[in-house]
């Protein structure tokens, strides 16, 4: 378990005479997902063309520690336009280390090939044109394509830019199982802070002093470096919550528990009030279980909804 | 991916045929189709001008329309494979340009005060080859820098639109003869070709055809861009030289001998895409060679005005059938894509 497939000594990447990211000792472990974030501009997707051999690194050395036909698939962020290719087809593309030069598949292609769009639960779509998928179908499919190249590395580049909350947590999530299951090393490029934090083994940090820091994000967490590299505004990345300004310089005791306390403060908070347990402050309590709920100020006045309560408090 | 016998191959081959012969039937001099086939399949016949008529003056037309519209086609078809744009083709980005700026270098290079090369037909292909090359490596260089389709288009046909006026100032300096020469030569000709000059665009064609076959994997995988087919193990920097040669050479030799003939490479793959609806270079190369050479030959016999003496000048019909093609396919999709 955990075998170290790739290894980064002394790398240095980026372009021409702009040196991006410098001095990297870094290594991609079999059954691991290692989220690499960073400031948009820093170098991710220029780290990832560098470990797959796309482009040469500007000194140091990438050793690949397996002994595969390809060792590397990449899903980068250059969106394929084209007419008349189906997922299918795109995932055959895949193959292609292993075909000779008429690109005839044998039996044991066409049953990866199914396997992989099984994978990403894609096989009834497998003759579903590229164009007409939607972006959170694209990237599954970009990624069985990556998956039928049957490498045991696998970068990828932003797979969830421009996908909504549901589709991204379906492919990290996705890209977390494949990694234990699979025993493959994977390697997600990524700015969004959640995401990252909630499935990443590993984090690689890449700040702007163009190191990479690396360990378990909740460690990055507590010691302030993910604060210090992004900079955050308004976040409290300790709390995991969004810090509000209450700008009404009104208190409110809250009571009440479970979801219903957590989204009443929510509610409250965001609309500027301040939430503390002190005596004296009107109060605001919140009954009820699943799904019907009854919110009541200073046991006297009801309401059924929050929307209700922030109404009356605001006269 | 199997090289499975395509229906609809077939049958645009059988329409190949049937439009060649057709070709073949049709000039000034009228030729019954009966008579047109006996002289074909080597009966004798009374007519001895007739036979004069079809093997030494229709069949090197009708071949050279073959060969033309098939190294066009692949052309075309390379191009827009390389550079992932819908929009490349030999005439659109300055490669016939370059090629005429190298021609009449040669034809018109003694009057306007120096001489480079000997007029002959090898000599004429190589200046047109390197002509193309020369453009095509610019535009290649242009389109590292930009990575911007819209501004690479735009480049290209700045670069045309420089080769142009570099001829155009070439025919200013140089003598009457020399220009009608030109002049005639940009016209486009099918029909002025001998048996050699044949051959050696049979040869290249040939060629062509070839390495683009072997080179169908790095063609299929070029499709999601170079960096996915480089992680595909697709030798890139050799793959890239190999298609413009390739383009080049096949745009160069075709310029060359028949003059800057526009529209067909950049139509005639958008017509196979969209008959065949593949992206599938294994189907797509036989096809568009077929397709040009259909295209190219119809277009030869709209040319001939059938009935009449006149003939028009060929690229004066490609442009005439081809752009509409093209308007077409954009205002269907509502917008283009290889």
């Amino acid at each position: 378990m955990n075998t170290t497939l790739l290894t980064t000594r002394d790398l240095s990447i980026g372009y021409h005479h702009k040196v991006l990211l410098t001095g990297l000792n870094l290594s991609l472990s079999a059954g691991k997902l290692v989220c690499f974030m960073g400031p948009n501009g820093v170098g991710k997707s220029t780290l990832i063309r560098t470990l797959a051999g796309l482009q040469k690194p500007l000194s140091g050395s990438i050793k690949i520690e397996v002994n595969f036909k390809s060792p590397v698939s990449v899903v980068l962020t250059d969106k394929v336009h084209l007419f008349h290719m189906t997922v299918a087809d795109l995932v055959t593309l895949g193959r292609y280390p292993y075909l000779n030069w008429n690109a005839r598949l044998t039996s044991a292609d066409e049953d990866v090939i199914k396997q992989s769009l099984d994978q990403v639960n894609m096989l009834s779509m497998a003759n579903n044109f590229l164009h007409e998928l939607s972006d959170g179908q694209y990237q599954l499919a970009m990624i069985a394509r990556a998956l039928a190249q049957d490498t045991p590395i696998i970068l990828l580049d932003e797979p969830t830019a421009h996908l909504d909350l549901n589709n991204r947590l379906e492919i990290m999530n996705f890209l977390r199982q494949l990694a234990r299951t699979m025993d493959r090393a994977i390697l997600v490029a990524t700015h969004e802070l959640d995401l990252a934090l909630q499935t990443a083994d590993e984090v690689w940090l890449a700040g702007n002093n163009k190191k990479i820091l690396s360990g378990i994000a909740e460690d990055l967490v507590l010691n302030g470096t993910f604060d210090e590299i992004f900079g955050l505004k308004g976040f409290d990345l300790k709390t995991g919550r969004v810090m509000h300004h209450s700008f009404r310089s009104r208190a409110v005791r809250l009571l009440g528990e479970g979801y219903a306390y957590r989204w009443t403060r929510n509610a409250l908070e965001r609309d500027g009030y301040e939430v503390n347990d002190a005596m004296g402050s009107p109060t605001v309590s919140v009954k009820g279980s699943v799904n019907t709920y009854e919110w009541s100020l200073d046991d006297q006045e009801k309401f059924t909804s929050i929307h209700e309560l922030l109404h009356h408090l605001s006269r | 991916m199997k090289w499975t016998i395509n229906k609809r191959l077939i049958l645009l081959g059988f329409i190949l045929f049937l439009t060649f012969i057709l070709n073949l039937s049709l000039g000034s001099v009228h030729i019954p189709l009966t008579s047109v086939i006996e002289i074909l399949i080597g009966k004798s016949t009374s007519n001895d001008a007739w036979n004069n008529i079809i093997w030494h003056f229709r069949m090197t037309k009708a071949l050279t329309c073959i060969l033309a519209g098939s190294a066009l086609s692949l052309a075309g078809l390379l191009m827009q494979t390389l550079f992932r744009n819908a929009l490349a083709g030999p005439d659109v980005l300055g490669l016939s340009s370059g090629a005429s700026l190298a021609v009449s270098l040669i034809f018109l290079g003694s009057s306007a005060g120096f001489s480079i090369g000997v007029l002959s037909a090898w000599s004429v292909v190589s200046a047109a080859s390197l002509g193309c090359a020369f453009i095509f490596v610019l535009v290649m260089w242009v389109a590292r820098k930009l990575r911007d389709d819209t501004a690479l288009l735009i480049v290209g046909l700045m670069m045309g639109a420089t080769a142009s006026s570099i001829v155009s100032v070439l025919q200013y300096l140089s003598n009457a003869n020399d220009q009608q020469a030109f002049l005639i030569w940009t016209f486009g000709s099918l029909g002025g070709l001998n048996w050699t000059e044949i051959l050696i665009l049979a040869v290249i064609l040939v060629a062509g055809v070839t390495t683009s076959i072997s080179q169908l994997k790095s063609l299929n995988g070029w499709l999601l861009g170079d960096l996915y087919a480089g992680s595909l193990g697709i030798k890139v920097k050799l793959a890239r030289s190999v298609m413009i040669f390739c383009a080049c050479i096949l745009t160069g030799a075709v310029t060359a001998f028949c003059g800057p003939i526009a529209f067909v490479g950049l139509a005639v793959p958008h017509l196979c895409r969209m008959i065949f609806k593949t992206h599938d270079h294994k189907l797509l190369i036989p096809a568009v060679v077929v397709g040009g050479s259909t295209l190219l030959l119809l277009c030869d016999i709209i040319a001939q005005l059938p009935g009449n003496d006149y003939v028009l000048p060929i690229n004066a019909i490609t442009a005439l059938i081809g752009a509409p093609v093209v308007i077409s396919i954009i205002l269907q999709r509502k917008r283009i894509a290889i």
